[in-house]
């Protein structure tokens, strides 16, 4: 079981730079192209908030696993 | 002294007063995060106008900077706080903080008297609030589990779990009570500012209360031993023995809570209004019923958590919800869908109104047709278009706008409907308070516990409307686009795309919680 929870680091890797692709290409990109002001604060918080969260925390989530450290 | 020592030396008197003052401040700072989201509309016309970019930009600052970015700020901040100077003075300084906020956002003058004095002001105020919110959860959950016997920590803190749908239970009352003492107009003019008055005089009250508590029995020892540590946030999110744990809190428990109460408390009512078009108020007391029917089972899944594991009860919640949301939905839908009713023979109703359009010779036609269905649903269907007698000016693209009321049999399932998405809500949610409290030792529970709370909540679970919005949007679009082109639809029901969200949210953080969550230890251990 600890083999099972080592290896699935690699998938919470990948999904936190999937998370970061879908929130800067799919979500913050079009809305900075808008280019009106509504727009700009969701955008912002997409590239500059929310993808450092997720995406960040995911990968390191996923490294302390891929390290053993969720042994039980 | 041990927290059974501790446990022991309370009285059950006591222990009931920790969980009423503790509850009764939390309860009333979600009623006063509530009332703002609750009234955004009224509030966005007296504060906000859509006409001025800058003011809209504001608007829309208020409405994403307060939900996602300030909680977790508020989180770090007060948790800092409270782990350094004691859990009491912490959310009373959140309790004071949100009370001062509600209150003066009623007493702004609109954007008419002051111009953008108003809107910075009360931007300002709703930041102020997204801030206490975020200090004020950690530390009541704390403040209460610290008390409680370690055999019931589940069911004591299962109290805090309550308020935030006793919030937004309670905050629905006082806006409808406030609505039915006045007129409409009297309402739209000054009466919407009595919800936001009246927190002050909750808000005093709770505060009396909750000044005369005594300091958190294990919080007291920990500072009088010299436990406590310089740096909490250092040590919760720069050690690795610590941050793992806040991780794993996150991505293996709240960040599914989270997806798991916005799509049972808000998705559901967005759901009724925006694509079932069931008319507002009935929308309202489906989901208030439901609330009021669902709350008592946050204390039910605290005790059983406190007999059985919290991991079990939580992820079984998690895991059920994910598997059942499309066929709920869908029922929830076609509950709603006049298409597959009877209408009933003779009984269609139609009226056309013509009104003058401000400042023009042109005339807005309303027509408007009742139908009628056998189950007793009512749909009222409302077309408006401008017209002109001169013959040059063309006619502008027919609006139409459905509205449906269901008939009892169908108000009652999906009342039933609703009330099952909100018993998952209760099942995820609580245990959740002591789940995260038994994670981290006393001298920075308030810290990291604080933070994966709001995150998942303000981030993951805040982030549902927009992202299930924008699924339903695209599979909305891909289908116009394969009609036009004479294709075949890619989406055989685009409706229920953005439960995609949820489902896939909810699936990562069960199988992380079921991998790596530890479900034995209860223990409070420092």
């Amino acid at each position: 079981m600890n083999n099972i929870r080592r290896i699935a680091g690699a998938i919470w890797i990948l999904l936190g730079i999937a998370a970061a692709y879908f929130l800067i290409v799919e979500q913050a990109i079009p809305l900075f192209a808008k280019g009106d002001m509504e727009s700009l604060v969701p955008a912002i918080i997409y590239t500059f908030i929310l993808s450092p969260i997720i995406t960040g925390g995911m990968c390191v989530f996923g490294l302390y696993a891929l390290q053993n450290e969720y042994e039980l | 002294m041990s927290q059974n020592e501790i446990s022991e030396g309370f009285d059950g008197k006591k222990l009931r007063k920790v969980i009423a003052a503790s509850s009764v401040g939390t309860l009333i700072e979600w009623y006063d995060f509530y009332i703002f989201g609750s009234l955004s509309v009224i509030i966005a016309t007296k504060f906000f106008p859509s006409d001025n970019p800058t003011a809209a930009f504001l608007s829309t600052l208020a409405t994403f900077a307060a939900g996602f970015v300030v909680r977790p700020f508020g989180a770090l901040f007060f948790g800092r706080l409270g782990d350094l100077l004691g859990r009491k003075y912490t959310f009373l300084v959140t309790l004071l903080i949100m009370g001062f906020s509600t209150f003066a956002i009623g007493l702004i003058p609109s954007y008419s008297s002051i111009g953008f004095l108003a809107p910075i002001l009360v931007l300002t105020l709703r930041l102020l609030q997204g801030l206490a919110l975020g200090g004020e959860y950690g530390g009541a959950a704390t403040y209460v589990a610290e008390h409680a016997e370690p055999n019931k920590r589940g069911l004591r803190t299962a109290w805090i779990q309550t308020t935030a749908s006793l919030g937004l239970f309670i905050s629905l009352l006082v806006i409808l009570a406030t609505k039915k003492s006045m007129s409409l107009e009297a309402f739209n003019d000054w009466g919407w500012r009595i919800p936001f008055l009246i927190s002050i005089v909750m808000v005093g009250i709770s505060y009396f209360i909750r000044k005369n508590m005594d300091e958190s029995p294990l919080f007291a020892q920990a500072k009088h031993e010299g436990k406590i540590v310089a740096n909490p946030l250092k040590e919760s999110f720069g050690k690795k023995l610590n941050f793992k744990f806040v991780l794993l809190a996150l991505f293996g428990a709240t960040m599914g809570q989270g997806v798991v109460w916005y799509t049972g408390q808000f998705y559901a009512l967005s759901f009724l209004q925006k694509v079932a078009n069931i008319e507002f108020e009935q929308s309202n007391y489906i989901i208030a019923i439901s609330l009021a029917a669902g709350t008592g089972f946050f204390i039910f899944f605290g005790w059983l958590s406190d007999k059985i594991g919290r991991k079990g009860i939580m992820l079984a919640g998690m895991l059920i919800a994910i598997c059942t949301y499309r066929p709920i939905y869908q029922a929830m839908y076609e509950l709603a869908d006049v298409s597959l009713k009877t209408e009933k023979p003779n009984s269609r109703q139609e009226r056309t109104d013509y009104h003058l359009i401000d400042g023009t010779v042109n005339l807005s036609k309303v027509t408007r047709t009742i139908y009628s269905y056998t189950d007793g649903t009512q749909l009222l269907e409302e077309r408006t278009e401008k017209v002109s007698h001169l013959p040059s000016v063309q006619r502008e693209k027919i609006v139409f706008k459905k509205t449906v009321h269901v008939g009892q049999h169908a108000f009652w399932m999906l009342i039933l409907l609703v009330f099952v998405q909100v018993l998952y809500v209760t099942m995820v949610y609580g245990p959740i308070a002591a789940f995260l409290v038994e994670m981290f030792p006393t001298a920075i529970r308030y810290t990291s516990m604080s933070l994966p709370y709001h995150i998942g909540n303000g981030i993951f679970g805040g982030l549902l409307p927009a992202v299930a919005t924008y699924l339903a949007a695209k599979a909305n679009t891909a289908n116009e686009v394969a009609a036009a082109a004479g294709q075949s639809l890619p989406y055989a029901k685009p409706y229920l795309e953005g439960l995609w969200y949820p489902i896939i949210i909810g699936g990562v953080c069960f199988v992380i919680g079921l991998l790596y969550i530890n479900g034995k230890d209860r223990e409070i251990n420092d």
